[in-house]
């Protein structure tokens, strides 16, 4: 009886359309009613998601950069480097977050900093074998017409190196916003904090809207991506097509 | 600082790692399942994915295997088959949350995960592996009059090794992290410390359990390592003391970077 008393507190507001498909009772893998009914706790999980996704990547872009230049000028470096990020890499993601607590605290930030760890280690691989892609006949007749290393390394070196820098920043991505639903451990997981209350409270329809929009989310960045590469390496395009 | 003394000294106290759910447990019991786990993947994947490699079709299932693979973040996968053992129509079959013997409480459920994730980098790393063993070799064996089998058998397999077992390595890691992130769906396994802790505010502990996972992940990727270097003949293409696939043109973004994503 009481179970029925509770389920039928639960469907008070939609108590002429009988129980909701979200209600205890029911609780329904798939439910439109709960994603108009919290629409708005979605929407804000979903934005607290992206930007923490964009921060990470963007953060891991800024970082690899010089760090793979400064390998490639220092052979010695190169190694270590790759070392380090992979040792990084190595470490699951629901220890990382909890090593950076003590300096972060149970902020946003330690979720950020954690997945630019991540993003890191594939961006910098990526610039390294992009600009190791890079053909020594185009670099040597850029020197010939006068460039100096400054200029050849963002003229010609870069825009060469784009196509397999761009392959990198799209597994960086997809993989970000995976991972960015780990972070519900210190309560900034974009989606990840439904997943998590989901699971704790069984509530199916949450957890599966949450788990599809990360899958939807990761595709819709992944296509914005293809389409950035599209408009900034237009040489490409004719040979493709 | 206090949280790292608090961390140091639930390391140092000998009754946070033995009896009863202690940490000695819970890694031995992540050990268990990882290798399961890894076991199941390969003994899967490897057949399928060397012999399609073998007649040279399946290439744009491998890859996208290894795309999807990413896309879908483990912790939803593994919530969603936790919380799945009261469909309706499975009739209560599926284990879901209940015990699995010393697989430990959703040890089916997180099983089932664990072998999912570890399926893509062995599937593509095995494709690409018999893929690139180089044309003029293949003919070589043709001419020499091999057939089907002993081609795959006596020239593909051994060329295909080190790369072979690099993804073998990649899945390695990859089971450890995300038997790690179990503990999020109260599953099995040391990541259990990690979620206890920060559920009941005592982030010492939290911060503990964290280092004795990324220590543990950083050992075995060591030994993987070297495994990996025994299993590579010297001066073979695969050869290189990073482990890295070789570079080739052919080979898709998606083995030369590491595919880890937990």
């Amino acid at each position: 009886m009481t179970l029925l008393v509770q389920a039928a507190a639960l469907v008070v507001p939609t108590a002429d359309a009988g129980p909701s498909c979200y209600s205890r009772l029911t609780n329904e893998w798939f439910c439109w009613q709960y994603v108009t009914d919290r629409q708005s706790e979605i929407v804000d999980a979903t934005v607290e998601h992206v930007w923490i996704t964009v921060a990470a990547v963007l953060a891991g872009l800024l970082i690899s950069f010089p760090l793979a230049v400064l390998a490639r000028r220092l052979p010695r470096l190169e190694s270590t480097i790759l070392a380090v990020s992979t040792g990084i890499y190595t470490v699951p993601s629901l220890a990382l977050l909890p090593l950076l607590v003590p300096f972060t605290g149970l902020s946003p930030t330690t979720v950020v900093i954690g997945l630019a760890l991540y993003a890191l280690t594939i961006l910098v691989r990526a610039f390294l074998e992009g600009l190791r892609s890079v053909p020594d006949e185009v670099r040597e007749s850029a020197t010939g017409l006068g460039y100096g290393p400054g200029r050849l390394l963002l003229r010609v070196e870069l825009p060469l190196a784009l196509p397999v820098v761009m392959a990198g920043l799209r597994v960086a991505t997809v993989s970000t916003v995976a991972l960015t639903t780990v972070g519900s451990l210190v309560s900034y997981g974009g989606l990840g904090n439904l997943i998590k209350d989901g699971v704790l409270t069984d509530f199916r329809a949450e957890l599966l809207t949450a788990a599809v929009l990360c899958v939807v989310l990761a595709i819709v960045l992944d296509v914005l991506l293809v389409a950035t590469q599209r408009v900034l390496t237009p040489w490409t395009r004719g040979v493709r097509a | 600082m206090r949280v790292l003394q608090d961390a140091w000294a639930y390391l140092t106290t000998a009754g946070s790692w033995t009896g009863d759910g202690g940490m000695l447990e819970l890694l031995l019991q992540q050990l268990l399942l990882t290798v399961t786990a890894l076991g199941l993947a390969a003994a899967l994947g490897l057949p399928v994915a060397l012999w399609l490699g073998h007649l040279g079709r399946g290439g744009f299932l491998a890859i996208n295997i290894s795309n999807i693979g990413r896309a879908v973040p483990t912790f939803a996968l593994l919530a969603l088959l936790v919380t799945a053992d009261a469909w309706g129509w499975t009739q209560g079959w599926f284990p879901g949350v209940r015990e699995a013997g010393p697989y430990g409480r959703a040890g089916l459920a997180t099983l089932v995960a664990l072998t999912l994730f570890a399926l893509p980098p062995i599937i593509t790393n095995a494709y690409v592996a018999v893929r690139e063993v180089p044309a003029d070799v293949r003919q070589a064996a043709d001419g020499m009059g091999m057939t089907g089998l002993q081609k795959f058998r006596r020239v593909e397999l051994p060329l295909a090794t080190p790369l072979v077992v690099s993804g073998l390595r990649l899945a390695l890691v990859q089971v450890w992290a995300t038997a790690t992130i179990a503990a999020l769906v109260a599953g099995p396994g040391l990541g259990r410390v990690i979620t206890d802790g920060f559920v009941r505010n005592q982030y010492g502990q939290g911060i503990a359990g964290a280092v004795v996972v990324a220590v543990v992940a950083l050992l075995l990727e060591l030994v993987a390592a070297l495994a990996q270097r025994l299993a590579t003949p010297p001066g073979s293409p695969g050869a290189r003391p990073t482990g890295r696939p070789r570079r080739s043109g052919g080979a898709p973004a998606s083995v030369a970077a590491p595919t880890v994503s937990s």
